[in-house]
């Protein structure tokens, strides 16, 4: 891919320039969609709500990259990230969020809801804690069936407070089920700083002895180190060692939701944030490796001209119609609850 | 044919249909190894091992979200909510996931679960182990509601329950596990959303779910031999899908409708079927509708208070009586 010579270091690397190529675009791809989105909301063009990952990336590319294909991930509302992140087209994702009929469910989820079957997406959810005992359930179908994906669900730090989150853990843990629980740890919930409201320090990891699982808690900043913690989690979980939780440390650039200004945040904080930018560390992390600018520039442009192209296909994109309303409520693809 | 009680017919039920398919999957509370609480799923675990029949820690939102999850990619799972009063800690599930993954995914998720629950009152066990729940159930547009007064609707709406693609809530009334009924050797496979007509009658509709079947036809001999009154018995059966057609079909036949309800009065089924009634068959009708239901209160644990709410065959005849004969 690169003409540039590769350092002694890369080639001994455990990730590999092919893997941190795509670690990188697909970093890139979800800042770039998601600070599309947010143009949009401005322009009035993205309604209803909006949850922004800018930010957060590693921890979708790393856990992500990571995958095989047949692993399925469980999201929240904040779920642009992780969705793209499966290789879910950013037109679909767009087309959702403009409620268009491009959308992924032609605007019948919202963007609380992103949901690709084919790409392992088994659905983004948006009552906190509901979707970690639904990935309990993907996992033991493996276990049953002795099929060897991994199912990975993704929450916020706040989730760690609702009882399903105990109830998810302990099972998870009593079953040995192959499924990965990633707390992306961005200090607040919504509004509220995360100490403020929680007894322990780590939210997740503080809590993983109560389940007999191991404290994790890494830099959900660096996709490098995401990526290694997946793959050791994976690897466990697929020769039946069970459950893993991780707490990623991280940072939401932007507010909760819409155009929350985040203004309880206190000075200077995400200022010492940006520097920490996962974007700006893995592209210093493919200089150390020999990795040069233009390759960098080429996946940047490349990515951006995909935005943009999804950005018109959905502005053209027309409205839902009227026949998608009541199909689908049941099997048959109707809503028939009488004779 | 043998005679079954209702609470073995739960188990012959689920052992048919974990014998049919292996990927039907039974979790719960004390399910396997203790054979449930109501001793409804004894011998499962030994016959289908602890693969298929698993205890669960009382989690109950890890219950129906692992159903779920399970459902979604794969498996057909029953899920036992010990009491359907816990639905209330697991409401979650019942009204915001389960039933609407496949409306929100645009039909790219599937939900193929039945949850199975211990309902109604009559065990003198309060007001948080005794409720017909019924209602909770039926709002809930993606839900499937079925509710069986005999062993042999056990068995065959159960199966037809475990076969349907979407999420069937399936009631089972604590205090009819006692009761007993004739059931054929042999597989037994019913369908969801039919209605039967157990009494024929000409004179007034009664229709009727779950433990209140047995008293509306008693209800209805006694009209017959006491007061020349003779009514036609449905039970309802599936709240979900509704067979309105044979409710309709019969009111076009007596005049005359009554139902008996055991849930509190507000939002209860009957209240749901009487507006269609009202609706689409006024004027079929020779006199009010007429409800039969507990009133709007939490039950009483004492057994002369809890018997003392819930429709009894004398308020029924007496209703149905009074509306009648004046
Ligand atoms: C059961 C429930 N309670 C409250 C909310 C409202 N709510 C939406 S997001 C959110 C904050 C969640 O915080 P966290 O888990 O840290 O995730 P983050 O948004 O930071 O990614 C809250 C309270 C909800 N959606 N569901
Ligand atoms: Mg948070």
């Amino acid at each position: 891919m690169s003409q540039t010579p590769i350092s002694a270091a890369a080639v001994n690397d455990d990730i590999g320039e092919q893997t941190r190529l795509e670690l990188y675009r697909s970093q890139v791809n979800i800042r770039e969609a998601e600070q599309r989105a947010f143009d949009l909301f401005l322009q009035n063009m993205v309604k209803g709500t909006s949850h922004l990952s800018l930010g957060q990336e590693a921890v979708a590319a790393g856990f992500a990259v990571a995958m095989k294909k047949g692993d399925l991930s469980f999201c929240t509302y904040r779920g642009h990230a992780h969705t793209l992140a499966r290789g879910v087209p950013v037109e679909k994702v767009l087309g959702e969020l403009m409620q268009r009929d491009n959308g992924l469910m032609r605007g019948k989820g919202g963007s609380m809801h992103l949901t690709s079957e084919e790409h392992g997406v088994m659905g983004s959810y948006a009552i906190i804690g509901a979707h970690l005992p639904i990935a309990c359930g993907a996992a033991w179908r493996a276990q049953y069936k002795k099929q060897d994906d991994v199912t990975v669900c993704f929450f916020g730090d706040g989730t760690t407070n609702i009882g399903a989150f105990h109830e998810a853990l302990n099972f998870a843990a009593v079953w040995k089920l192959p499924v990965i629980f990633v707390c992306e740890n961005n200090f607040y919930m919504e509004y509220t700083p995360i100490g403020d409201v929680t007894a322990v320090k780590n939210p997740a990891g503080d809590r993983a002895s109560a389940y007999g699982l191991e404290k994790i808690v890494i830099d959900g900043n660096d996709a490098d180190v995401v990526y290694r913690a997946a793959k050791t989690a994976y690897d466990k979980a697929r020769a039946g060692g069970g459950p893993s939780l991780i707490e990623c440390l991280t940072y939401r650039h932007s507010g909760h939701s819409r155009a929350d200004p985040a203004k309880y945040r206190p000075e200077g904080e995400l200022e010492k944030w940006k520097e920490r930018d996962p974007i700006k560390i893995y592209r210093e992390r493919l200089k150390s490796f020999g990795i040069g600018d233009d390759v960098v520039a080429k996946i940047d442009a490349e990515v951006r001209r995909v935005v943009d192209d999804a950005t018109e296909k959905c502005k053209a994109a027309p409205n839902p119609p009227m026949e998608i309303l009541t199909t689908d409520v049941y099997a048959d693809g109707g809503w028939a609850w009488r004779n | 044919m043998a005679e079954l009680t209702y609470r073995d017919a739960v188990a012959r039920g689920i052992a048919q249909e974990m014998t049919r398919d292996p990927d039907v999957v039974f979790l719960g509370e004390d399910v396997a190894k203790a054979g449930g609480v109501f001793k409804a799923t004894v011998g499962l675990y030994e016959q289908f091992g602890p693969l298929r029949v698993r205890d669960t820690p009382i989690s109950e939102q890890a219950i129906l979200g692992a159903a779920m999850g399970a459902a979604m990619t794969g498996l057909k799972p029953i899920a036992e909510i010990m009491f359907s009063d816990f639905f209330a800690v697991c409401f979650d599930y019942i009204a915001n996931e389960i039933p609407k993954s496949r409306y929100m995914s645009n039909g790219q998720l599937k939900c193929p679960l039945v949850i199975r629950t211990g309902n109604g009152a009559g065990s003198r066990f309060g007001a948080q182990h005794s409720q017909s729940v019924e209602n909770w159930c039926m709002m809930i547009p993606g839900l499937k509601v079925v509710a069986p007064s005999s062993p042999i609707d056990v068995i065959g709406l159960l199966a037809a329950a475990v076969r349907d693609p979407d999420p069937v809530i399936f009631l089972e009334h604590k205090s009819l596990y006692a009761t007993k009924g004739e059931v054929p050797d042999g597989e037994i496979l019913d369908k969801l959303g039919t209605a039967k007509i157990l009494r024929p009658g000409k004179d007034a509709t009664i229709i009727a779910l779950a433990l209140m079947v047995p008293r509306a036809l008693e209800a209805a001999n006694r009209l017959a031999s006491e007061h020349g009154i003779d009514c036609e018995v449905i039970d309802v059966r599936s709240l979900v899908p509704l067979d309105t057609q044979t409710i309709l079909g019969s009111i076009a036949k007596t005049h005359h409708c009554f139902s008996v309800e055991e849930n509190p009065r507000l939002c209860g089924w009957g209240a749901e079927i009487m507006s269609i009634v009202a609706d689409e068959a006024f004027y079929d009708l020779d006199g009010p509708l007429v409800r039969i239901t507990t009133p709007h209160i939490p039950l009483p644990a004492a057994d002369i208070l809890e018997d003392a709410i819930l429709p009894t065959v004398d308020r029924i005849v007496e209703r149905v009586r009074r509306t009648l004969k004046g």
